[in-house]
Order: structure tokens, then C-alpha cells, then sequence
């Protein structure tokens, strides 16, 4: 009885893990066809070849573009560890006047859209002669509203007793949050740092507004251009294309799966 | 060693009501100073006034013979354990013992060194790799320990450090903080809310109530001649009995509730000025009267037996007198039914008398079952 509905829940469980990946599958499926395969309707490709692939790299940068995704990715997540992290703590180690108003005014950013302050930062940016730079495209990201909330919020379940005791012990306080507090935080950092990069990586529409040639050009972009070369769009190169793009996603969720499901339930307990 | 002294310490939140007012007390070096009190009498509050992270509104604390109000707590030159013992979970046994030792620059070596000792000391050799977390609540008790000690400050602060262990291991801790304290002489301000821990450990105890200083002395003096009826209750368990009598000066007599008549001796008689007082007595000197010839007298009472506990080594006997619930402790099993009536017996000798509106004692037992070691064994 206890195998029956056991295999019941393990079948369900498949059907919908399927569903959920099957446009990624197909993607994958995709990238292997030919032009005329694709058309056919077919769903699995009559051999593999890694033509699409060759294809993808052949007419973009691919490899350009993936560096800059990467390197942009990493600093903006370092960036906002940085900034998130101080920020968090000042929140709650530092007591001054008017703490929580202010906070609350922090955490009201949130409800504004990213894309209203869009112009603004463009034109910040412009001033700075930031176009095409990757200060530009990592800069404006570095002070994010939730990411002081969720560190603030794990900030807050470390007992008093500890800052008192290192208090006592003689420690600066910023060896206090050195020593102590990021590495008690260790899940939470690891949650915002990967949600960080991923974010980031999957960005379009500032990429796109900041840079007007390939030097710092996301691979997100890279892909529309793939897209949108010629008159009539050869999907297994997109598909190929994808498939490169999404791989270092997918590597890090595959790492950060346990971190990242303990650090946001954390962050929604408290 | 250093002593610690307050002079009139207050400290009050916002300017409002004072929760601790006008404490003044000196600490010797090298003492074992209790503070004892219910929760929320601030002795927490005190501890972290001398330890620094509370402010101190009023008065000045010296250390040492300097005013140090202002110091942060580091420059203190004291150590410090934590009720919930305040381990840093991410690092394990030995780094959290010698946490405290590198900000004071101690070569690495020697803190190594230092470590093993303290380790040593306390039974911690085997575990120094381990996790806070993968320890038992006695163990990391004494990694709280450990890291109090190892930073060899002269004065060392505690507060309700045993609140959290079982009630064995407990007892077992108390003996050994007392001895690590005796061996390294620190000087020890220790805060609890257990009059036991009080009694057996300190040197000093302060008893304190609602922000205020009850009594200051060693154990054995507070449980003898407690300085009113609240630290009479409060040390000692069962607590001390109390009820409230009146004084016939012209009959030389005390009563209570009219069925209790001792005779006042007459040297004692000038000290009265009030017609009612509260008597105390502690339950182990309410004695069963069982012989006919002291029932001629009329100083026992008839009480009738509400609740019985048999401890084995000692029966409590709880009864009521007036509206009074009264217990009485007796050495050894006795074979007492609830309804049973037991006549007691009280002596004017082992009765406190406190003044009824002041508090204030006025008469202390006189006659206190002190054994000294070498009459015994003559």
C-alpha cells in the first residue's frame, strides 16, 4: 500500500517536473534541428550535431559576450553583498534616532518599479560618461532595497548576547561584523548573492539602453541578435544559443539549491 | 584581583521611575559576591552597569579606585559569561575559548598555550574541534567558562550562567566555579535568582528587591538575622514563616492570634515600643512538642495538618495559623496524615521580630543550631 501511493506521488511528481521543463527541454531538443526538421514539427532531432552551436558562435562574439555577463554578473553581486551587507547592519548595530523611519523609508523603494528610475540612471550614467562601461552597467544595481531587508532581517535573529560578548572581548565593530556577523549570516549572503547574479544575468533592458557596441555587451543581448540578423530567424541557432546561456544558471542553482531554499525561508520566517 | 565599588549608583530608562536607586556597595578583592533577587529586581541591570553596556544615569563606579562610568566595556579589564552563554555558533571549541585573546594580541603560540590550560581545567580536551552546537548544555556551559577565564581578567562577571542546566549538573557546576575561582582568586560578581546558588557560593550575597539594596552579608548572617521580612522569605527554603503579633508590655507577652502566648524576658523589654510586630520563624525551629510534661506549658499550639511532603531525610508539614500558611520542617520521616492535628511548639529564643510598618528587624533568633566541627566529634 505504502509503495502504490508512494510510485502515485513519484509519477505525479514527474509529470509536472516534465511540464515545468519541457520548453527548456525543447529548447535543448531545438538546438540540434535543422531549419526544415523544426518546421516539420518534429520533436526530437533526427541526430545530434553540434552545427547550431558552431553557427552560434560563428556569427556572434558568443564567447565576448558571455565574459561580460559574467563579469558584470559577479561584480554587481559583490557590489550589493558590500552595500546590502553595511547597509544591514547599521540598520541594526548602529542606534540612532529616527532607525526604523528610516528604514521604512528604505524598504518603501521597493514598490517603485525598477524601470521608473530608469531614465534617471541613464542619465546619470550619460553624464558620467559611463556608456559602454562596465561601471555603468553594474554600478546602479549595487544598492538594492530587498537586500538590506533580508540581511536586516537575519541581522536581527543574532542574539544581543554575542555583539555584548565581543563588546566585552574588545573587538572594533568592524571586526564584529567581520568575525561575527557574516559568517552567522553565511545562508543569507549566499541567497542574495545568487539571486544577485542571477538577476543580473538575466537582465536585458539596461544592457541594452548602456551599451551601443559589443565592448561590454551582455550575451542577453546577444541572443536578440541572433534573433533578429536575418529575415527569417534560424531557431536551432537561437535554441543553441540559449542553451549556452542558461548553462551557468543552471550550474548555480544546482550548487546554491540547499542554501538558496534555506536562506529564503529564513528571510519569510522572520 | 581588583575590587569594584559603586557609590550610589541609580540608573532609570528615558527619565522615568528609577529601577535600580542608590546602590552603594564595595567589593573586595577577591570575593565571591553574590547578587540574588527575583526577576526583574534589576540585578541583571546592575551586572551589565559594572560590566558596561548600560549606561549608569546617576553616581560612579570605580574599579580599582578609578571612576571607569565611562569606559567601554573592553578597557574594563573584565570577563564575562552569559545566561545563554553567548557562543559564537560558527566557530568551533577552541576558537571560541581563545576568540578574545588575538584582539588582545597574545602570540599565537601562547594562546594555544592558554587554551589547552583552561581546556584542561575543565574537562574540555576532548572536544575543542567540535561545535557549539554539538555540545550538551553542561559543556557548553563551560566553554562559556573557559573563555571567561582564559583572557585571565581579574574580575569576572556571571549572570544566572547555571540558570539553564538540569538541576544535577547544576548543583555539580556550582562547586566547580566556586573552586576555579578560589584557585585563580578572581574576583567574582556573580548574578542569580536562586537562593540556594546564593547561599552556597558567595562570599557576599546582596539581596536585592525592586532596585533596591535588602540586605548585604555573608550567607550564613542574611539567614540568621535577615534584615526584613522580604529577605526572610526570599533566603531560605522553605521560606521563613511569618505572622503578625502583638506585644503586652504590662504581661510581658507576645501572642499570636490570641492562642499563642510566649513570655517576653524581661531584658528584652525596652526594645518593644509597638504593640504589633511580624514574627518570623524558619520552619526547622517549629519543633513537635511530644512529650506531656512540655505540653503543661502554653507555648505550642494545636495546628491541624494540611499537606505533607516526605523528603526522605525530612518532612515538611504545611498547616494554617490565622491566615497564615505555615510549614514546618522536621529532620528524618514522620508519619503525618493531612487532618491530623500536631501541636507545635515555639520558642521565644529562635523567633524573628520585624517592625510592622518599617520592615525593619528588631530581634533576631538567639539560639541558632551552630555546630562546630570539633565538639562534635569529642
Amino acid at each position: 500500500m505504502r509503495w502504490v501511493k508512494k510510485g502515485l506521488v513519484y509519477i505525479i511528481l514527474s509529470i509536472a517536473a516534465l511540464l515545468i521543463f519541457f520548453p527548456i527541454l525543447y529548447a535543448f531538443l531545438i538546438s540540434f534541428m535543422t531549419g526544415g526538421e523544426l518546421l516539420q514539427g518534429n520533436i526530437f532531432p533526427e541526430r545530434f550535431h553540434l552545427e547550431n552551436y558552431q553557427k552560434a558562435f560563428d556569427r556572434l562574439p558568443l564567447a565576448h559576450y558571455l565574459l561580460n555577463s559574467l563579469i558584470i554578473s559577479l561584480s554587481v553581486m559583490l557590489g550589493q553583498l558590500v552595500v546590502s551587507a553595511m547597509a544591514a547592519y547599521a540598520f541594526v548595530f548602529i542606534p540612532f534616532k529616527g532607525r526604523t523611519l528610516l528604514f521604512f523609508i528604505f524598504i518603501s523603494t521597493m514598490m517603485i518599479p525598477w524601470e521608473a528610475t530608469m531614465i534617471p540612471n541613464f542619465m546619470t550614467i550619460q553624464k558620467l560618461d559611463w556608456i559602454n562601461t562596465y561601471q555603468g552597467l553594474t554600478v546602479p544595481f549595487f544598492a538594492i532595497a530587498f537586500g538590506t531587508f533580508l540581511l536586516r532581517q537575519h541581522f536581527k535573529t543574532i542574539p544581543k548576547e554575542l555583539h555584548e560578548a565581543s563588546e566585552v572581548a574588545g573587538l572594533s565593530k568592524f571586526r564584529f561584523f567581520i568575525k561575527v556577523v557574516l559568517p552567522y549570516c553565511k545562508t543569507s549572503l549566499v541567497t542574495l548573492g545568487a539571486y544577485g547574479f542571477l538577476t543580473t544575468w538575466n537582465m536585458y533592458l539596461w544592457p541594452l539602453l548602456a551599451t551601443n557596441n559589443d565592448s561590454v555587451r551582455t550575451v542577453q543581448i546577444g541572443l536578440k541578435q541572433l534573433q533578429t540578423q536575418e529575415m527569417a530567424t534560424e531557431w536551432g541557432v537561437v535554441m543553441a544559443g540559449v542553451i549556452v546561456v542558461i548553462i551557468p544558471t543552471l550550474i548555480l542553482l544546482f550548487l546554491g539549491q540547499k542554501q538558496l531554499q534555506k536562506g529564503l525561508a529564513q528571510g519569510a520566517l522572520k | 584581583m581588583k575590587n569594584v565599588e559603586l557609590f550610589n549608583v541609580s540608573k532609570s530608562y528615558e527619565k522615568q521611575k528609577e529601577v535600580i536607586s542608590d546602590i552603594s556597595v564595595s567589593i573586595e578583592p577577591g570575593e565571591f559576591f553574590v547578587l540574588v533577587g527575583p526577576s526583574g529586581c534589576g540585578k541583571s541591570t546592575i551586572l551589565r552597569m559594572i560590566a558596561g553596556l548600560e549606561d549608569i544615569t546617576k553616581g560612579s563606579l570605580r574599579i580599582d579606585g578609578n571612576e571607569v562610568n565611562l569606559l567601554p566595556p573592553s578597557k574594563r579589564d573584565i570577563s564575562m559569561v552569559f545566561q545563554n552563554y553567548a557562543l559564537y555558533p560558527h566557530l568551533n571549541v577552541e576558537e571560541n575559548i581563545v576568540f578574545g585573546l588575538d584582539v588582545k594580541k597574545v602570540k599565537k603560540f601562547e594562546r594555544k598555550e592558554r587554551c589547552m590550560e583552561v581546556a584542561e581545567m575543565l574537562g574540555l580536551t576532548d572536544y575543542l574541534k567540535r561545535k557549539p552546537r554539538h555540545l550538551s548544555g553542561g559543556q557548553r556551559q563551560r566553554v562559556a567558562l573557559a573563555r571567561a577565564i582564559v583572557n585571565q581578567a581579574p574580575i569576572c562577571l556571571m549572570d544566572e550562567p547555571l540558570s539553564n542546566l538540569d538541576a544535577k549538573l547544576r548543583a555539580h557546576m556550582r562547586s566547580e566555579i566556586r573552586q576555579i575561582q578560589r584557585k585563580l582568586k578572581i574576583t567574582m560578581i556573580y548574578v542569580t535568582h536562586d537562593q540556594v546558588e546564593a547561599m552556597t557560593m558567595g562570599d557576599r550575597i546582596m539581596i536585592l528587591n525592586e532596585g533596591k539594596i535588602q540586605q548585604v552579608g555573608k550567607p550564613i548572617d542574611v539567614y540568621n538575622a535577615p534584615a526584613n521580612p522580604f529577605v526572610a522569605q526570599f533566603i531560605g527554603s522553605p521560606p521563613m514563616n511569618l505572622a503578625t503579633a502583638n506585644i503586652n508590655l504590662s504581661k510581658q507577652e507576645l501572642s499570636i492570634g490570641g492562642r499563642l502566648k510566649l513570655s517576653i524576658p524581661s531584658n528584652d523589654l525596652q526594645s518593644y515600643q509597638e504593640d504589633t510586630v511580624t514574627l518570623g520563624i524558619r520552619p526547622e525551629y517549629l519543633k513537635i512538642v511530644n512529650s506531656i510534661n512540655t505540653k503543661s506549658t502554653n507555648n505550642y499550639l494545636d495546628v491541624k495538618v494540611e499537606h505533607v511532603e516526605v523528603l526522605g531525610n525530612e518532612t515538611i508539614v504545611s498547616f494554617q495559623l490565622d491566615t497564615y500558611r505555615w510549614q514546618a520542617k522536621w529532620n528524618g520521616q514522620w508519619n503525618v496524615d493531612v487532618g491530623d492535628i500536631v501541636p507545635i511548639a515555639i520558642n521565644y529564643e529562635s523567633i524573628c521580630l520585624f517592625n510592622s510598618a518599617s520592615g525593619h528587624l528588631i530581634k533576631g533568633p538567639t539560639q541558632v543550631e551552630n555546630h562546630i566541627i570539633h565538639e562534635v566529634t569529642v
